[in-house]
């Protein structure tokens, strides 16, 4: 069973986004994303600055078998991309929840955090993917 | 639901991961496909590799039969057990298949074909072996598991009666032999030491689960494809299928072209195809920027044309990407692959990558 922790939002693609005290958040891919895509081998993280919209592929993970888009759960602007995973893509793998982070975003809309899933509605989705 | 092997619940209760291939329900990895790779590279690793089709050939004239069925020439087999990599070609030389052939007797002769192609593989086979006269059977009763590492042979060795031994341990590259009731070959798809082992379907977990309790690790089909892929092997309906001939697929060594009477299937269509020169050729691509090559992405080579990936990952051992493209017969030493639309530097080498735990480029 994978880890899903209560106090993250999360998408039905697998994303979770965490906000942090400032009002900004930070995005990752969910221990379930991690565990199906296996090993991960190459991360490309946004530059400072993109501005990106919701639903917009922000970020790529390759794992030892295939490529895999990542989707911006908010719309706002990149102020920071995990630099670390450049040498450590396995970082990912290792804590999707923490050093695993892939990058840092300045949301357009502050409420739009609180439409995304949360824990339970996220459980649930994997749920139903699984049958 | 597809396919199963023998060895499908020890899958299921060692907690691999378990995925379609060619039909049949495959275990793709274990937890870290990764750490299977480098197992094999370093240690011991064994693969289920049941799905694929054991064919065995039997009759008088199996021999001339086999002579005119394969791109290579069985001709070259003497010693009982030696074994021979060969394409099965259509008459417009198309590959049907890449098998393993092994002469075990002069009426009695063993083919190891692919998964995916196993049922082609065999009608084509019964058609044309009605006119030599040799009987067609496929061997569903055989399971087959690969155990493929420097360690293997030592440590699969143990499984086997005292006796056996140093029977076993003696066999040549490339050569099989009945060993204590099962079919051990000195074979593989890794690049590294060990054996192929052909054992009684009713005997394969019982099999497998000796080789796990004797250290070896098990491996699903995930690492096999990078440790394929890094000892640059071609792996059939990526690297090359029905639509392409041997020469264009790096296979122009396996195609036996002397003596020159001997009239193979396909042998007119890639002797034009040799006079006229292949204008493609397959390479092995080393990426020189970040990424990851993978199948299907666009080769851009300098003066020469465009191409395609046919294979590519990331090499656990080099830890960078490799892969195999077709590319026009005039590509130089360097060519761009598109990622994403991003071109990325490569460079172009001839494999293998990896052999025996070591890096063959630099």
């Amino acid at each position: 069973m994978s880890k899903i922790p209560s106090d993250l939002k999360y998408t039905k693609s697998h994303e979770w986004v965490r906000a942090l005290p400032d009002g900004n958040v930070e995005i990752g891919i969910s221990d379930h994303a991690q565990d199906a895509l296996g090993d991960l081998v190459f991360v490309e993280v946004p530059e400072e600055g993109r501005k990106v919209a919701a639903g917009e592929a922000v970020a790529v993970v390759e794992s030892v078998k295939a490529a895999s888009d990542v989707y911006s759960p908010l719309a706002g602007e990149v102020f920071e991309g995990n630099a670390n995973l450049a040498a450590t893509p396995e970082l990912v793998n290792q804590d999707p929840y923490g050093n695993g982070w892939l990058l840092r975003l300045k949301p357009a809309d502050k409420s739009a955090l609180a439409k995304l899933l949360d824990a339970a509605a996220y459980t649930k989705h994997l749920e139903t993917e699984a049958h | 639901m597809g396919l199963k092997t023998p060895l499908y619940a020890q899958h299921l209760g060692a907690g691999a991961r378990m995925v379609d291939f060619g039909g049949w329900d495959m275990p793709v990895n274990y937890g870290s496909q990764i750490e299977e790779h480098h197992g094999v590279r370093r240690d011991a690793g064994m693969f289920d590799v049941s799905h694929m089709g054991v064919v065995d050939l039997k009759g008088a004239r199996v021999r001339p039969f086999l002579r005119h069925l394969l791109a290579n020439d069985v001709g070259r087999l003497q010693v009982p057990g030696k074994a021979l990599y060969s394409c099965l070609l259509r008459e417009d030389a198309g590959i049907l298949d890449d098998l393993i052939v092994y002469f075990l007797s002069e009426s009695w002769f063993r083919v190891v074909v692919n998964a995916g192609t196993r049922d082609k593989d065999v009608a084509w086979i019964r058609k044309h072996a009605v006119e030599f006269s040799v009987e067609v059977s496929e061997r569903k009763d055989l399971a087959m598991i690969a155990v493929q590492g420097p360690n293997a042979r030592d440590k699969a060795m143990m499984i086997l009666p005292p006796f056996d031994r140093a029977n076993a341990l003696a066999l040549d590259t490339f050569v099989g032999a009945e060993i204590a009731g099962l079919f051990i070959a000195r074979t593989g798809y890794t690049g590294e030491e060990g054996w192929e082992m052909i054992v009684p379907a009713s005997r394969a977990e019982e099999i497998w689960k000796s080789l796990h309790a004797a250290g070896v690790a098990y491996c699903g089909l995930g690492a096999r494809d990078t440790l394929r892929l890094e000892a640059g092997m071609n792996l059939y309906g990526s690297d090359m299928d029905e639509s392409t001939h041997p020469l264009e697929s790096g296979l122009g060594w396996t195609v036996a072209w002397n003596p020159p009477d001997r009239d193979f299937i396909g042998r007119t269509a890639l002797e034009s195809i040799r006079k006229a020169g292949s204008p493609r050729k397959l390479v092995g691509l080393l990426l020189e920027d970040r990424g990851v090559l993978r199948s299907h992405q666009k080769v851009i080579a300098p003066g020469a044309g465009e191409g395609e990936m046919t294979s590519g990952t990331f090499s656990p051992t080099l830890e960078r990407s490799i892969g195999l493209a077709r590319v026009p017969a005039g590509t130089g030493e360097r060519v761009q692959v598109d990622i994403r639309g991003k071109l990325l530097g490569a460079r172009v080498v001839k494999p293998p990558f990896v052999r025996n735990g070591r890096s063959l480029v630099s």
